[in-house]
């Protein structure tokens, strides 16, 4: 069985970006990295973003962690606009990822 | 706790206010220790400040030369001018006799080779090991990985996962750097840890080459800087009339 894993992510744009912009990116640069097999094998799932904190949640295969890591600090774009993406933590619940990183 | 540090960082000394925001943004990203490169010729008032600025913000400053010289014999001249002036010193190996030279003298900290030139990066197997025998340890900026696309990413890449394997092989220490100008592309050290993934550095591994091997150059060079020393081994630890018990 294949595990999975939660990451919690804080962006960091210069403007406002919507969900589906930021879903592209993170599948963009997974699939410029590892390419189309590297994008099926990581599962990529955003689970939700909040704009006004600018914090989302991630979901992937445990598999595909290193993968996915990489990809997201190697992000500089979202959706034409310059941001950053920084992982605050990874956690192998969705409860214990809330409590830890994204309620303080 | 990991005592992080990234030992190139760029920062705008004529713009106080965004040199202020890089070294407020470093210490929220979870860095203990910045290496601000500074050129040869700065005065020591803006050493102060940039010095005072880290106080204030907690962040141990490492003071940094990045040397650029075109030949061997500019490289000691420099080296003899900076040596005990910086506490780091970084060549830019821009050229084959340069590499060779920086690679065998003890003064000499970092070496890093050019990004995009891929001619140039002279970091060979006779590289490695005349650094194996000196000090040097191979530094590897984390800049290019995020400003090159496509091709030159691929071959960037390749040089690098050729780069650490041979310097795995040879027992050279390597160091992750960020090697940014712009605050916009500053990574925390858990980022630059998963990018190193692309080259087949794994975490822990790219965790020591951001805190264990920059701080161990660090303490190293502060020690030699330090009044007290005189040789490997030997460093004065009382003077005056009570030195005789």
């Amino acid at each position: 069985m294949n595990r999975r894993r939660y990451l919690a992510l804080k962006i960091e744009p210069t403007q406002e970006v919507n969900e589906s912009d930021l879903e592209n990116a993170f599948l963009g640069s997974v699939s410029r990295l590892f390419g189309e097999y590297g994008v099926s094998k990581a599962g990529l799932v955003l689970l939700s973003h909040d704009p006004v904190k600018n914090c989302a949640v991630l979901r992937c295969t445990s598999a595909s962690l290193d993968m996915v890591k990489a990809s997201l600090a190697s992000i500089t774009n979202v959706g034409s606009k310059p941001a950053a993406v920084h992982i605050l933590g990874v956690s192998g619940t969705l409860k214990s990822l809330r409590g830890k990183f994204l309620y303080h | 706790m990991k005592k992080f540090y990234d030992l190139h960082l760029s920062v705008p000394l004529d713009n106080s206010d965004l040199t202020e925001k890089m070294i407020r943004k470093a210490k929220t990203l979870g860095y203990a220790g910045l290496g601000v490169s500074f050129s040869p010729s700065v005065l020591g008032e803006t050493l102060s400040r940039l010095r005072q600025l880290c106080k204030y913000v907690d962040i141990d400053l490492v003071t940094r030369v990045d040397l650029e010289p075109n030949s061997s014999k500019e490289l000691l001249l420099q080296l003899r001018r900076c040596r005990r002036r910086f506490e780091l010193i970084s060549i830019a190996c821009w050229h084959k006799p340069v590499a060779r030279q920086a690679a065998k003298d003890r003064r000499v900290d970092l070496i890093y080779f050019s990004s995009l030139d891929f001619r140039r990066r002279f970091f060979d197997s006779a590289e490695a090991e005349l650094s194996a025998n000196a000090l040097a340890a191979l530094e590897i900026d984390m800049s290019p990985l995020l400003l090159t696309t496509s091709y030159e990413r691929i071959r960037l890449l390749s040089y690098l996962r050729r780069e650490v394997a041979l310097a795995k092989k040879f027992s050279i220490p390597v160091i992750l750097s960020s090697g940014v100008s712009s605050e916009f592309f500053m990574r925390g050290p858990r980022d630059l840890a998963a990018l190193a993934y692309l080259f087949d550095v794994p975490s822990d591994v790219a965790f020591k080459y951001l805190s264990e091997n920059p701080l161990k150059i660090v303490t190293r060079n502060r020690t030699k800087l330090s009044s007290t020393y005189i040789a490997p081994g030997l460093r004065v630890i009382r003077t005056g009339e009570n030195c005789v018990e």
